[in-house]
């Protein structure tokens, strides 16, 4: 119970008016972005990243945090009343909840949503609590052979398991390594891939590839489509359930909580798969299983608060292993590293007023969702009418004034352009960016992983491979990577709907085939 | 056969529909074809003057209803009101319906009119109209 009195520390701390205000900020501005496709979490932490390095670390991790969550909030809201999910997690949400919103239940959907994600956000939370402390204790004991199997194997997992296709998620995963390689080697102090640029020498800043990846890719791929049929919203007033409908929610919120929360917490996360095997799963035990695709909110509530708790699980590998497994958490990594904190197992016990802080504040921007979103719906719907060059503009003018005062150097406007141009051409090509930008952070650490691993073997390769746990974990990357191909062969014709029907049996299992 | 044409700028609200009333009523006096117009810059998420497909059928109904010959236009065009100028100009227009906003001064001043580009831009004569 340790672990509940440093929670009720890290409360005392968040509860300050000025913290309070920092989660406010936070939890508005991640429903804002939410809301709006195309502008994520991640976009909106990155172009604050400029802005925190001015902040305590806890003051802005409890902002991101609030991000986060927000953001979470505001993409089921755009699901539903738009069908337009704003990200991959929430296209489960559109499903039912669109459907919901056409027969006029749009204030229903909204609020078990919103309530689901209040609940299945709290009892995450708790369990990261709980699971993270044991984790990193486990964790700090493990040796640099392991710890370099382990950042593999959330790499193989993010790239292969996440996308539609394993090919375009090691192209992305390799230029972000790519990226990650550019400067000084911090070993020996050799340049590499610097063409004799002292300023590339320099190691390239990781606001301006997040800022240029998110939101200047972002913004030239929506200059490149700026005119599209606008789409009908679906009017709504204050979001409200009756009896019957917390009656059929419940059991789905719970259900979700308990899909999510794994899923989050194994570094292969993301809310993809828990998210529709939610769906599956309450379609199938459905008792009005008929008003399934006709707009049934047990599909609403299951699936957000799948969202919802795996969202509170990557929370667990991102503090306890510094492993970070959605591209929110991949930046929130770096402006970790920003403030000189090093991330890994030995945060917990070396900056616990931050970690317990930030899960205080998780808490809290949950709540100050739930208080804020119910009564504010309908001007969140409002959000969509903003048209594009406006909004955009306001981006393109963050992102630059951002990629600028990071190191105040012109260089860096160009570099922000070149991966403006990159982001564009990932979009294009349907590149998945997660795989890029954990490549970018997580490559360098990897690298003084495997230095360590081997200084300690004196050069031998077979260091790597001379702890138990880091043979387990290479084998399990080779089944990961293996057994889906496999699998591709030997059942060709089964398409991930009767996947995920046939068995929601081990998790790993399903997990790979729903994505085929 | 009819020679002359009425154009209605249409949006799928009171104004649309005074400007459908109106121009329905200009048509009959003059015993002149429909042409109705709805634009949107497309810019947006969410454009609440652009008629989605049940309003678009809704339109096209009561322009049915009243037995006058008529064509829908649904334009995306960088520019709301030139494109309501330029559909007048390729349909032959002889008279323009548009629907006017109440808006103060300030209000015009800030956010600009479609109705009051139309009407320093029309050739032709404008009839602008106000929901009852």
């Amino acid at each position: 119970m340790e672990s509940l009195s440093l929670l009720a520390d890290g409360l005392a701390t968040a509860v300050t008016p000025e913290n309070l205000m920092w989660a406010a900020i936070g939890v508005l501005l991640g429903t804002f972005v939410g809301v709006l496709p195309g502008i994520g979490p991640a976009m909106a932490v990155a172009l604050l990243l400029p802005v925190t390095f001015g902040l305590e670390p806890t003051q802005a991790f409890i902002m991101f945090a609030g991000i986060y969550y927000g953001g979470m909030y505001g993409g089921s809201t755009t699901s539903i009343l738009l069908n337009t999910p704003g990200e991959s997690a929430s296209v489960m949400t559109a499903l039912e909840g669109n459907k919901m919103a056409k027969k006029g239940r749009a204030a229903q959907a909204l609020a078990t949503a919103a309530i689901g994600s209040f609940i299945a956000g709290t009892i995450g939370t708790m369990l990261v609590v709980f699971f993270a402390p044991a984790l990193a204790g486990v964790a700090v004991k493990i040796g640099a052979p392991s710890y370099l199997a382990i950042m593999l194997m959330a790499m193989v997992l993010v790239t292969s398991v996440l996308g539609s296709s394993r090919l375009r998620g090691f192209i992305a995963l390799f230029i972000g390594l790519t990226i990650g390689l550019v400067g000084l080697d911090m070993n020996t102090g050799q340049p590499r891939l610097s063409f004799d640029q002292p300023l590339l020498a320099d190691r390239l800043d990781i606001v301006v590839v997040a800022v240029g990846i998110f939101a200047l890719g972002e913004a030239l791929w929506v200059a490149a489509h700026l005119r599209r049929r606008p789409l009908s919203v679906i009017p709504v007033g204050r979001p409200w359930m009756g009896r019957d409908d917390w009656g059929r929610s419940w059991k789905p919120w719970l259900r979700g909580t308990a899909l999510g929360f794994p899923f989050g917490a194994v570094p292969a996360g993301g809310a993809e798969t828990p998210t529709f095997l939610s769906y599956v799963l309450e379609k199938r035990l459905a008792k009005k299983g008929h008003e399934f695709g006709s707009g049934a909110i047990e599909g609403v509530a299951g699936p957000e608060a799948a969202n919802n708790a795996s969202a509170a699980g990557t929370f667990v590998p991102l503090l306890a292993l510094g492993l970070p497994v959605t591209a929110t958490a991949t930046i929130m990594l770096a402006a970790l590293q920003g403030y000189g904190i090093q991330p890994g197992p030995q945060l917990m016990t070396e900056h616990p007023d931050l970690v317990w802080t930030l899960l205080a504040s998780l808490l809290i921007g949950n709540t100050l969702l739930l208080v804020l979103n119910l009564p504010l719906a309908p001007l969140w719907a409002k959000l969509l009418r903003i048209p594009r060059p406006y909004l955009y503009a306001g981006i393109l003018f963050f992102a630059s004034l951002g990629a600028y005062t990071a190191n105040q150097q012109p260089f860096d406007l160009f570099l922000l352009l070149v991966f403006g141009l990159l982001g564009l051409a990932m979009r294009r090509f349907g590149l998945p960016v997660l795989p890029l930008i954990l490549g970018v952070i997580l490559g360098p650490l990897m690298e003084t992983k495997m230095r360590e691993a081997l200084a300690i073997s004196g050069g031998d390769p077979a260091g790597l491979v001379d702890e138990p746990l880091a043979v387990v974990v290479y084998a399990v990357i080779v089944l990961l990577v293996v057994v889906p191909l496999v699998l591709a062969r030997v059942r060709p014709r089964l398409t991930p709907t009767e996947a995920a029907a046939d068995a929601p049996a081990p998790a790993d299992q399903s997990d790979k085939e729903s994505v085929r | 056969m009819t020679t002359e044409t009425v154009l209605i700028a249409y949006t799928p609200d009171d104004f649309g529909h005074a400007a459908l009333e109106h121009g329905i009523v200009e048509a009959r006096r003059r015993s002149a074809r429909i042409v109705a117009v709805n634009a949107t810059r497309g810019d947006a998420l969410v454009d609440e003057r652009f008629a989605d497909d049940g309003e678009v059928t809704a339109l096209e109904r009561d322009l049915a209803a009243s037995g006058i010959d008529h064509e829908v236009h649904r334009v995306m065009a960088p520019d709301v009101a030139d494109a309501v100028l330029e559909a007048a100009e390729k349909a032959g227009a002889t008279v323009i319906v548009v629907g006017l906003r109440r808006r103060s001064p300030v209000g015009k001043l800030v956010l600009g009119s479609v109705a009051q580009r139309v009407l320093l831009g029309a050739d032709v004569p404008v009839l602008a109209v106000k929901p009852a």
